[in-house]
């Protein structure tokens, strides 16, 4: 895989990591998940591919950050608002 | 434009665990315990990063009052956005004590030092639900019972973030590096001026009480039954 391309992957999947220590149904249980679904697509050498892997992958952060912003938005609202 | 926004984060039990009183009742369970910023506190420093981006500030600064810790906390503002951090030293039986009157009196010390023209705090009391700066005045919109209530303050203000404000962006590596070259400052609450003596005292901390567990009824009849039993009717 071209370098620049292998940068990023390495990025995203540091990003994911990184987001997966919040991950309601455990760390570990989201690194398991996230280690096997990189190494599953671990042979993949067309570029192309390779980016649109990488666009699903930072479809996922999107998506993490969304739930963890809801659970907390719903938390503080349940607490801190009973009256609405 | 208006200099300097100061913005307090505050370092609290992660909002997602489950809290445990400590088994003496002198308060709760944090040793060990995961901690992180107050979610609106994170709100706050979000609309304070917010009016920097639109360039209606010039910077933002993060302040936290306690021990060593908080340090992390005020690094998760900095990679929020924040310019520069301080570190109010506040630890041991003066951190137990530490309650909202003094951490006011020191924050409104750090304002006049640093000639802050806004604060903004996570919510307690009046919120503001959008917040813009026209010229030299603040125009906060605020939820009031039977609606909005839009005023125009002027600064130096304090203003405090209600849940709907914004959504706080997430901190992401990237910018957590960043924030390590940004600068975090340690004061004393003595060199402010400030006196931490309490005139509070926890005599005992007790868990809430347990919910009842309800009791399903199959007609009418049973319902009224129960109530009478229980004295209700």
């Amino acid at each position: 895989m071209a370098s620049a391309l292998r940068t990023e992957v390495l990025r995203l999947y540091k990003t994911l990591l990184f987001l997966g220590r919040e991950y309601p149904k455990g760390a570990d249980y989201f690194r398991d998940r996230l280690r096997a679904a990189f190494i599953k697509n671990r042979d993949v050498s067309d570029p192309e591919e390779i980016r649109q892997l990488i666009s699903r992958g930072e479809y996922v952060v999107k998506e993490l950050e969304a739930l963890y912003y809801l659970r907390k938005y719903r938390a503080m609202k349940q607490r801190y608002y009973e009256n609405e | 434009m208006a200099a300097r926004v100061l913005v307090g984060v505050k370092r609290v039990i992660d909002y997602a665990v489950k809290i445990r009183v400590k088994p003496d009742n002198t308060g709760v369970v944090t040793d060990g315990v995961k901690h992180s910023m107050n979610p609106f506190c994170e709100i706050a420093v979000e609309e304070a990063v917010r009016l920097k981006e639109k360039k209606l500030v010039k910077e933002v600064v993060a302040v936290s009052c306690g021990p060593q810790q908080v340090q992390e906390t005020i690094r998760t503002a900095l990679a929020m956005g924040a310019d520069r951090g301080i570190h109010v030293e506040v630890s041991g039986k003066d951190y137990d004590t530490l309650g909202p009157l003094q951490v006011s009196k020191i924050l409104a010390a750090l304002a006049k030092k640093e000639e802050a023209s806004l604060v903004i705090l996570g919510k307690q009391g009046t919120f503001a639900s959008e917040v813009t700066i026209d010229g030299d005045k603040i125009k906060v919109i605020r939820e009031i019972d039977g609606g909005l209530e839009t005023i125009k303050i002027n600064m130096p203000a304090v203003v405090t973030a209600d849940l709907r404000l914004n959504t706080p962006r997430y901190a992401t590596l990237p910018n957590i590096m960043k924030a390590k070259k940004k600068k975090i400052a340690s004061v004393k609450p003595g060199e402010l001026g400030v006196d931490l003596t309490s005139r509070l005292e926890v005599l005992r901390v007790e868990e809430p009480a347990q919910r009842q567990a309800g009791v399903k009824v199959e007609t009418v009849e049973d319902l009224v039954g129960k109530l009478k039993e229980a004295g209700r009717i």
